[in-house]
């Protein structure tokens, strides 16, 4: 036996080797990435529940996959392609995903399909009290003002020369719903699906601090004290109508919501009927946590260096900041008119909650409220707007899935 | 059809205007939707207390008393606990006075109730 040859053969195989053949060195950089993206997840604890499985996905794609050596690979990029090319004769076929597959390939396969995102809305449902909203449905308005950083960063993006359909699937970010942010990519624009989700899910962490300024910009100190009034209180009946109402009225709107609203509401259902509590608690926490196993480690997997090293990432992480900020003026400025048509009775700090991001965008409403006046509790006031938010971003990317989705 | 892929400025700028429009019409008509209901509900609850009051209309006149207790100096009336035991609800004013910073003779409590889930 040739034992030299074959500790030759083993090194020239080994994954340190690859990292000086060809474009190698990518591999290196994105596994350093994996790691920073690991150190905010545990140390600085941005989003750690999604952070930590997507760095994860990323580093043992990186670690297993290089140009031209693949057979090893967890996840494969080539696939893919093949899967999404009109002319490829694979075109569509998860049977050829299925018998070429790493193990990421085939948690990937529940991303493409919608399947993830819509269960994890499943859950979102499970745990959201709509009580805010349906006291006071003004809130929707405040919603729907904060998805104008969708819109504003969709019209950037296609500025900075993306096409249509990644430029929609750029725009979502702004929706600070990360969920909603990988379905709409994954159909329409798979292959910015790692900058996006991790665009999404990196400012969503850090609503605390991008929130804030823009708060106290667009706002005087007269306008922060405001108190609110007390919502009225909704009835059980009203809870259990409002999911089938909704589910209804939106989906016969814009039919592309269905598996994101149809979800949200069924697992909202569960919650209020009163005699589906196990399904709601299986909902809201096992299968909420496996479903979200899935989806960081195959979003993260998306990560390989070949697509993720590139100018196109570094506009996609400007363009989601540029979302937020824009769509937490947008829920501000409603916030604005609706301080001014009710004659200073409406804290405009509540409109910027109207970004998704349940329940991160409520609080920081009220800790900003009561940064200027102690006694004032604004939580409840802006949860409405804030699950507004949800829907508000579901529709946002219900349309742009219609007009580009073919 | 136009090309969607290759967007121009312009039809970017339509579909973004667009798109908003769309986004405040499905949450405008969503909140008519709810104001409607929740009027609907009102209305019924309304119409049960009446139907409830009229039926327990004698009983309630026997069971007003006829002199009204004098309040002690200071007091702001009974706090009513539901479900709550003295106890507990000392410990939730003192807890609540402590977060709003007020004194707990300038606060008034009308009602503790325990809020109960139902399980299976």
């Amino acid at each position: 036996m040739d034992i030299l040859g074959v500790l030759q053969k083993l090194g020239m195989e080994s994954g340190f080797a690859q990292f000086f053949i060809a474009e190698g060195w990518k591999n290196l950089v994105m596994i350093i990435i994996s790691f920073v993206l690991l150190y905010l997840g545990i140390v600085k604890k941005f989003e750690p529940l999604l952070l930590c499985g997507i760095a994860f996905g990323c580093l043992l794609s990186n670690l297993s996959y290089f140009v031209g050596m693949s057979e090893n690979a967890l996840y494969h990029p080539e696939l893919w392609a093949q899967f999404l090319d009109e002319s490829s004769p694979y075109y569509h076929s998860y049977g050829h995903i299925m018998s070429h597959a790493g193990l990421l390939d085939f948690f990937y396969i529940g991303v493409k399909a919608g399947i993830y995102p819509s269960l994890i809305f499943m859950g979102v449902g499970a745990m959201t009290d709509f009580g805010p909203l349906i006291a006071n449905p003004k809130s929707l308005l405040l919603g729907a003002a904060a998805q104008l950083g969708v819109f504003v960063a969709f019209f950037g993006a296609v500025l900075l020369g993306f096409t249509g359909p990644q430029a929609a699937s750029i725009g979502i970010i702004g929706g600070a719903d990360g969920p909603t942010a990988i379905f709409l990519t994954t159909k329409l624009a798979p292959e910015l699906l790692g900058p996006i989700a991790i665009a999404a899910y990196s400012y969503m962490a850090l609503i605390p601090l991008i929130q804030p300024p823009i708060m106290k910009l667009m706002t005087t100190e007269k306008m922060r004290k405001v108190k609110m009034v007390q919502s009225r209180e909704v009835s059980k009946t009203e809870k259990i109508l409002f999911p089938c109402v909704v589910a209804t009225f939106v989906i016969l709107l814009l039919p592309s919501t269905a598996p994101l609203i149809g979800c949200l509401m069924l697992g909202n259902l569960f919650r209020e009927s009163g005699v589906t509590d196990r399904l709601s608690d299986t909902s809201q926490n096992a299968l909420m946590n496996i479903v979200t196993i899935f989806l960081a480690t195959s979003v993260g997997a998306t990560m390989i260096a070949q697509n993720f090293l590139s100018l196109d990432t570094i506009k996609i992480i400007i363009l989601g900041l540029v979302a937020f900020a824009i769509s937490t003026a947008g829920g501000l400025l409603g916030g604005l008119v609706m301080y001014k048509t009710s004659g200073g009775q409406i804290n405009p700090l509540i409109g910027s909650a109207g970004v998704s991001a349940v329940p991160m965008a409520a609080r920081v409403s009220q800790d900003v409220g009561r940064r200027y006046n102690k006694n004032n509790y604004l939580l409840m006031h802006a949860m409405g707007p804030n699950v507004a938010g949800v829907i508000g971003s579901a529709v946002a990317a219900g349309f742009l899935l219609a007009v580009f989705g073919g | 059809m136009e090309d969607l892929v290759n967007i121009t400025i312009g039809t970017a700028g339509a579909t973004a205007l667009l798109g908003y429009a769309v986004v405040f019409f499905a949450l405008v008509l969503l909140m008519s939707v709810l104001y409607i209901l929740g009027a609907v509900m009102k209305a019924k609850a309304k119409k049960q207390a009446v139907s409830v009051g009229d039926i327990e209309a004698p009983r309630v006149m026997e069971a007003v008393p006829l002199e009204i207790k004098a309040m002690a100096p200071g007091s702001a009336g009974e706090l009513k606990l539901y479900d709550t035991d003295p106890r507990t609800a000392a410990m939730l004013m003192a807890i609540v006075a402590d977060e709003m910073h007020a004194p707990l003779n300038e606060l008034r409590f009308l009602s503790i109730r325990e809020i109960k889930e139902d399980k299976d």
